[in-house]
């Protein structure tokens, strides 16, 4: 029986038809976007010197706080499949989940080694750890992306973030180009992308990936030029954000600006959550087209190992030594990715992993030395400096040999896991030229290293006081180091997990 | 009667491999004013590999007899004994792998006592604890290496020697140490990618076979293999890198430099043990893993040791510095050991073995000889030189033995592993061994004209405070002379042990091509200068006579 009628009253307003939401699924997002949102605000009311000192402490933690949450979402995924949320914007899968905690651990170390460079550069107030919180929620939207737009507002989210965090130091008139670069170019690279997904969404007529795929799936195109116009351009705005050839200028001159803590962020978490992005789009959306966009990556694997080895080996400023290295780096992840294959996908999330603890050490140390005013980072004022500095020397020296890829470092685990997947996707002459660049590129490591331990202290240093590490700093350097060489040693549990780690489309309602 | 099993009941490879790598730890963590405690303890480690290694030369049998049976039949029925094998990286098959037989026991034992007497005989003068610790380090990479029969251990422990030698020659080195550290870290890791793509090529192609991913040595020697054409470019991989290692020319030229500027120390370990992780992987890893493109391959191989021969009596015989004659020296020996492995006989690969101990036992002799003569001198430079044999006899002395053990003076090391190569490779490769011999005449001019450079002569008036050698330097040289006069005299001990291991892999290879090698002792040589086995076997003894 109806009451309203009963009544005599009007039937109400239909409901506005809001999407379920699982907030237990999304909580490494909230985590991390709370975390902003108290730190903006409490932030602004105690600002006295003395709760300046809790805002790193405060951002680490919530950075452990949303890698913690991703255990109990792994198991239920593990056990009862990938789902779906927020009306298919969000997907939670293995791979999403895997990539997030490798994000939130990036944040970690990052806001670590941030909290110390801040004090010692007397950059005060609390935007640099709300921004670092923002973008890597973005990125973590990157990855749990079931959808191009929420794809696209993660990439906003994370870029726009980092783009401020690059012109952080303010006094640094680098800093600032850096960020402008950043920015400008950034930018475009988003047009592009977004101009990708409109082109795709006219081809297909949905912005939802697991849509796409089925589409793509059933359909043969008479004429697929907007398809394929789309995909590539959106290759273009990806090829941005990982620092791939063509497309990265703006990375050697962004690293060597940008405060080197940021330079280690942007080169783990920012890095992390393109490639994802990256990874879930192609190896997954456009997998049945990979005939045509295989050639393209395949090329710009190959100018991006070459490119980013044999460039780098000019440079005599650190920073931009290891900005061309992580282009070399991103050449192998993109050998991976070009395999289009689930070996290809869970090597490139090893690589990831490995990548960001090494990358994340290195800047780390390299911040330390450089000293107040982050102006000693050239090859000259490396000369000698084991003398002085044999822990730092050392840890340096370790993650570099790392990147270099020497056994029993992560690193070595990580390009043969990447060689592995290429050789069974048969491209082993991908792989061949991939190694040979490893080798051209550890030819930069060990300039550093030689600088290092044997070169004569050179007097602008000699002048300096030793560099007093922060206990953060410490621990980030320890934690690194364990990783990088523990891994190295044993890296089956982390293997296993990447293996698991697969992306899923996940269409509405399941 | 029950067949015995293994005759030591603990891992006693792994044991012996792993103590080095905490010797390493321990060293490292002891504080860097506590030099000399450093320096002891590294010491001590080192011998306590070196008394390991000992234990396992006793324990080796020489034909052993294991149950048919059991998990480790496979690795048995190839002639390896004290197998270890423990599961490292499971979704690709890879295992902690560890045998010997008696090609690698030989290559084990020149290792353990090399680290200890360059230890001993070239000690560091500045910062002695991170020397100590890069050598343990080093040494844990070539007992690995040596030991492994897991493709994936194998390569990982043969990159790993890089790091602590790149570190030994950038922090203890000669003059312009810096280029020479990048040069022959650069190159063998060139090498080196090579392989690692090549080794990744070879597991996968044969998983597609077999279904299963694994890079045991064993189970992919006794696989049902690759394409032909396959496989010949997999052994082109892996032999880029074992002939940068070795060197082969011409991929030597990092060596001058390396064996010149690196610390005498660091050169003993790299011409006496890094350079038979090249010739061991050339037997194990192109031979045994490769038959039938070693065999393709041969005489391309054969080529570049005899040019290699040839070529490094040539250099060696224009060299100013002592030092550098012995570096090149050692390419024309290294040329040798290439000519033994690729004759593919019996006798040739014995005889290979033996060389490869050998070299390295004359050349770490030699190395630390020049120190002593630099130390007395200021200088290795024939100009500077001259005249030291008045001054310092035993000095002269031990320097003309190990001299005369390079050249192949019968009755002396050398000679037993020059002749043995000669007659194994004259069966097979017959041209190449008249050219190598051509080099043994050499090898006396330009080593004997470097001794009279040094020794005879005029000294200096201001050379008369001149020492002979101190007791402490003559020490680390003692094993060694007794090694030369060892095998020099009585060989069978080492030849009984290793024949068998090569009996077996000649046979994997007629059993892989098809291809039968001559007998170059039925076809070489009358029956008076061989001892034949009521099996077949060959053995060369002068005692036997």
């Amino acid at each position: 029986m109806d009451l309203f009628a009963l009544l005599g009253a009007d039937p109400p307003v239909e409901d506005l038809a809001l999407p379920s939401v699982d907030w237990a699924a999304l909580a490494p997002i909230l985590i991390l976007v709370g975390g902003a949102i108290v730190l903006m605000i409490g932030g602004s009311l105690l600002r006295g010197p003395v709760a300046r000192k809790f805002y790193g402490p405060f951002t680490a933690a919530v950075a452990l706080a949303s890698t913690l949450s991703v255990i109990p979402q792994w198991h239920h995924v593990q056990d009862d499949g990938a789902f779906t949320t927020v009306a298919g914007m969000i997907g939670i899968d293995g791979f999403s989940l895997f990539a997030t905690a490798t994000i939130g651990a990036a944040l970690f170390l990052a806001v670590l080694f941030l909290d110390g460079y801040l004090q010692r550069e007397e950059i005060v107030g609390v935007e640099p750890y709300v921004l670092a919180m923002a973008s890597a929620s973005g990125a973590v939207v990157m990855a749990s992306a079931n959808d191009l737009i929420a794809m696209f507002l993660g990439l906003e989210i994370m870029s726009i973030a980092v783009y401020v965090l690059a012109g952080i130091h303010v006094r640094r008139a680098r800093s600032a180009e850096a960020a402008l670069k950043y920015f400008i170019l950034g930018g475009l690279s988003s047009a592009f992308f977004l101009y990708g997904i409109a082109l795709v969404y006219g081809a297909t007529g949905s912005t939802h990936m697991a849509d796409i795929a089925d589409f793509l799936a059933q359909n043969a195109f008479s004429n697929d030029l907007l398809l394929i116009a789309g995909i590539m351009m959106m290759i273009v705005g990806f090829g941005f954000k990982v620092a791939a050839v063509p497309f990265h200028q703006w990375a050697p001159d962004v690293y060597q600006g940008a405060p080197t803590p940021v330079s280690g962020f942007m080169a783990s978490a920012v890095k992390v959550g393109g490639f994802v992005g990256f990874l879930r789009v192609f190896n997954t959306t456009f997998v049945n087209f990979q005939l045509d966009w295989q050639p393209v990556i395949y090329v710009i694997a190959i100018l991006t190992l070459v490119v980013g080895s044999v460039l780098a080996v000019v440079q005599t400023d650190v920073k931009r030594l290891l900005a061309y290295s992580s282009i070399n780096h991103a050449g192998f992840i993109l050998v991976a990715l070009e395999q289009a294959s689930p070996e290809g996908t869970s090597a490139a999330l090893f690589y990831l992993v490995a990548y960001s603890f090494m990358v994340l050490g290195s800047f780390g140390v390299v911040g330390l030395l450089s000293r107040r005013g982050d102006g000693h980072n050239s090859l000259s004022d490396y000369a000698g400096i084991a003398s002085r500095q044999p822990y730092l020397a050392f840890a340096l020296t370790v993650f570099l040999l790392a990147q270099a890829g020497v056994p029993f470092t992560v690193g070595f685990v990580a390009k043969f896991e990447v060689l592995m997947a290429a050789v069974d996707g048969g491209s082993w002459p991908l792989a061949l030229i991939a190694m040979v660049t490893a080798v051209i590129a550890a030819f930069l490591y060990l300039k550093i290293i030689v600088a290092m331990y044997s070169g004569t202290v050179s007097e602008k240093v000699a002048a300096l006081p030793r560099v007093l590490v922060p206990w953060g700093a410490r621990l980030a350097l320890v934690i690194a180091f364990v990783v990088v060489i523990g891994l190295g040693i044993a890296p089956g549990p982390v293997t296993n997990l990447a293996e698991h780690a697969t992306p899923h489309l996940i269409a509405l309602g399941r | 009667m029950l067949l015995a099993t293994e005759t030591v009941n603990f891992p006693i490879l792994s044991a012996l491999v792993i103590l080095p790598a905490i010797g390493a730890a321990v060293v490292g963590l002891i504080p860097s004013r506590r030099g000399d405690t450093a320096k002891a303890v590294g010491l001590l480690f080192a011998m306590g590999t070196l008394a390991l290694v000992a234990y396992l030369v006793i324990q080796f049998q020489i034909h052993p007899t294991f149950a048919v049976g059991g998990a480790d039949a496979l690795d048995h029925r190839n002639g390896f004994q004290f197998i270890d094998n423990v599961v490292w990286l499971k979704q690709w098959g890879i295992a902690w792998h560890l045998g010997v037989d008696g090609i690698s026991l030989w290559l084990v034992a020149l290792t353990a006592l090399l680290v200890p007497v360059a230890l001993l005989g070239a000690p560091a003068r500045t910062d002695p604890k991170s020397f100590a610790a890069w050598m343990l380090l080093l040494e844990f990479g070539c007992l690995g290496a040596f030991l492994s029969l897991d493709l994936f251990m194998f390569f990982v422990m043969f990159e790993l020697v890089l790091a602590p030698m790149y570190f030994l020659i950038v922090g203890w080195g000669g003059p312009e140490r810096r280029p020479a550290a990048m040069k022959f870290f650069l190159y063998t890791m060139f090498g080196s990618a090579f392989m690692l793509v090549a080794m990744i090529v070879l597991v996968v192609v044969s998983s597609r076979d077999s279904g299963v991913v694994t890079f045991d040595l064993v189970a992919l020697a006794n696989s049902s293999g690759v394409a032909q054409t396959t496989g010949r470019w997999l052994f082109l991989g892996f032999a880029i890198a074992f002939a940068v290692k070795m060197p082969l020319v011409p991929f030597h030229t990092w060596l001058p430099e390396t064996y010149t500027k690196a610390p005498t120390a660091g050169s003993i370990i790299v011409a006496g043990v890094m350079a038979k992780l090249g010739a061991y992987g050339f037997i194990r890893y192109g031979v045994y893993l490769f038959p039938e493109a070693s065999q393709y391959f041969g005489p391309l191989m054969v080529t570049l040791g005899v040019v290699g021969i040839l070529y490094g009596a040539v250099m060696a015989a224009v060299q100013k510095d002592l030092k550098r004659v012995i570096a090149y020296s050692s390419v024309a020996h290294l040329g040798f050991i290439a000519l033994g492995v690729f004759a593919i006989t019996r006798i040739s690969l014995t005889g290979a073995v033996i060389q490869m101990v050998n070299h390295g036992i004359i050349i770490a002799g030699l190395f630390l000889l020049v120190l002593f003569v630099e130390r007395r001198r200021g200088g290795r430079d024939f100009t500077v030189l001259g005249g030291l044999q008045k001054r310092a006899p035993v000095l002269a002395g031990l320097f003309i033995l190990f001299t005369f053990a390079s050249i192949g003076l019968p009755g002396l090391n050398g000679f037993v592993g020059e002749f043995m190569i000669m007659v194994g490779s004259f069966a097979t490769r017959r041209w190449w061994a008249v050219v190598a011999a051509i080099g043994v005449i050499w090898a006396a001019v330009y080593l004997l004209w470097a001794y009279q450079q040094t020794f005879h002569g005029t000294p200096a008036p201001e050379t008369d405070g001149e020492k002979d050698l101190r007791w402490a330097e003559i020490g680390p040289l003692v094993p060694l002379v007794l090694v030369i006069l060892l095998i020099g005299l009585y060989p069978r001990p080492v030849i009984d042990r290793i024949q068998p291991s090569v009996d077996k892999l000649e046979q994997h290879v007629v059993d892989r091509t098809g291809v039968v090698p001559p007998n170059p002792g039925a076809v070489v040589l009358s029956q008076e200068d061989f001892d034949v086995n009521p099996d077949g076997v060959a053995h060369l003894d002068g005692e036997d006579r």
